[in-house]
């Protein structure tokens, strides 16, 4: 039962792949890269299940955690240009040019 | 009793896929960003929700479940939040949204 | 008070992943515990919105069963729109009042909205939020009231 899982978390896993291939912006690629995330937490945990190993979980959990901090990260970035300032004093200084 | 939970087991694990299968074909065929963010949470929602569903069936009452709450709640806390700072930041860019032909007000 | 409730939640997290009880690693437990909650109460994110236990169970045993009863009506309907063979979708950006007073009410508003398939808050401010939806139902059903009140309720 757990290999059907597995076989719909791969195939969701290559459409978002596709998806951040293809995508026509750079937020499509965030996006989907987002949900290829999500994706591998799931696969991962399911995977662990099906070799008989739920160590997998505490690798998932921590998938997760690097999963949202990179997509904030990476959009933060594409933003502001830069990770070290919070995003009022960009625009301060933005807004003093 | 093992017989009962191995079959709500088989049936919510394949539940989950088939909706992660949805997302991903949302992924697809959806025509601009912010629909393809509906779709995106569909895998992060039902399909997310009902896999971990079933894993929980398969690992009765142990750490391991625990531990597969503990990533339910990671997903369910996580993925509003990029899912959000990913549409403000499309706002922000100013990518304009999919309207359905013929309703341009 | 709060710091206490929050040492005892991070130690029962730790004692719960780690899952091995010998006298080395409950000690580490109790001492990362206690770094953790010294580091916040100098950072002073102890408050009601860093850490607040007082409204988890009711919101628990209260709004997350209404939430996870919605969700999956909503993603049901996400659902059979996506597999539809010609893609019926009709997206509307509007705004939605809402009633909450603190930031951590408008916070459970607009996650409940995005987690929601088929509505995403876009943007947020003092007495609205600007939300997506795939469907003009999307909009309908959050200018209704229902998850508003009940978020005011949980504040």
């Amino acid at each position: 039962m757990f290999e059907i899982a597995t076989l719909c978390l791969l195939v969701t896993l290559g459409a978002s792949l596709y998806r951040a291939i293809k995508g026509p912006t750079v937020l499509d690629t965030a996006q989907a890269v987002n949900s290829a995330g999500t994706v591998a937490v799931l696969l991962i945990a399911v995977y662990g299940f099906l070799s008989g190993r739920p160590d997998f979980l505490d690798l998932a959990i921590i998938y997760g955690l690097l999963n949202i901090v990179g997509t904030i990260a990476i959009l933060k970035f594409f933003r502001f240009g830069n990770l070290g300032d919070d995003g009022d004093s960009v625009q301060k200084a933005q807004a003093d040019d | 009793m093992t017989e009962i939970l191995n079959l709500a087991s088989w049936v919510s694990l394949s539940l989950g896929g088939i909706f992660c299968l949805i997302g991903g074909l949302g992924l697809l065929r959806m025509p601009d960003f912010f629909t393809r963010l509906h779709a995106a949470s569909v895998i992060e929602t039902l399909g997310a929700g009902l896999l971990i569903l079933g894993m929980l069936f398969q690992s009765g009452l142990s750490l391991t479940s625990v531990k597969l709450i503990f990533i339910l709640l990671l997903i369910f806390f996580a993925s509003p939040t990029a899912t959000h700072a990913l549409a403000r930041a499309a706002k922000v860019k100013g990518i304009k949204y999919f309207q359905k032909e013929g309703d341009n007000d | 008070m709060r710091a206490a409730s929050l040492f005892i939640v991070l130690l029962i997290f730790w004692l719960l992943l780690s899952g091995v009880y010998k006298p080395f690693l409950i000690g580490s437990g109790l001492a990362v515990a206690a770094a953790s909650v010294f580091l916040a109460r100098r950072m002073e994110v102890i408050d009601h919105e860093g850490h607040p236990i007082d409204h988890a169970f009711k919101a628990i045993l209260v709004y997350w069963p209404w939430l996870i009863k919605e969700i999956c009506i909503s993603a049901l309907k996400v659902s059979k729109t996506i597999l539809q063979p010609k893609l019926d979708i009709n997206p509307k950006m509007e705004l939605v009042e809402l009633s909450q007073k603190t930031d951590l009410g408008r916070t459970i508003f607009a996650n409940s909205i995005t987690l929601t398939p088929g509505t995403i808050a876009v943007e947020i401010n003092k007495n609205s939020v600007l939300v997506h939806a795939l469907s003009e139902d999307g909009i309908t059903d959050l200018n209704k009231g229902e998850m508003d009140s009940l978020v005011s309720k949980l504040e």
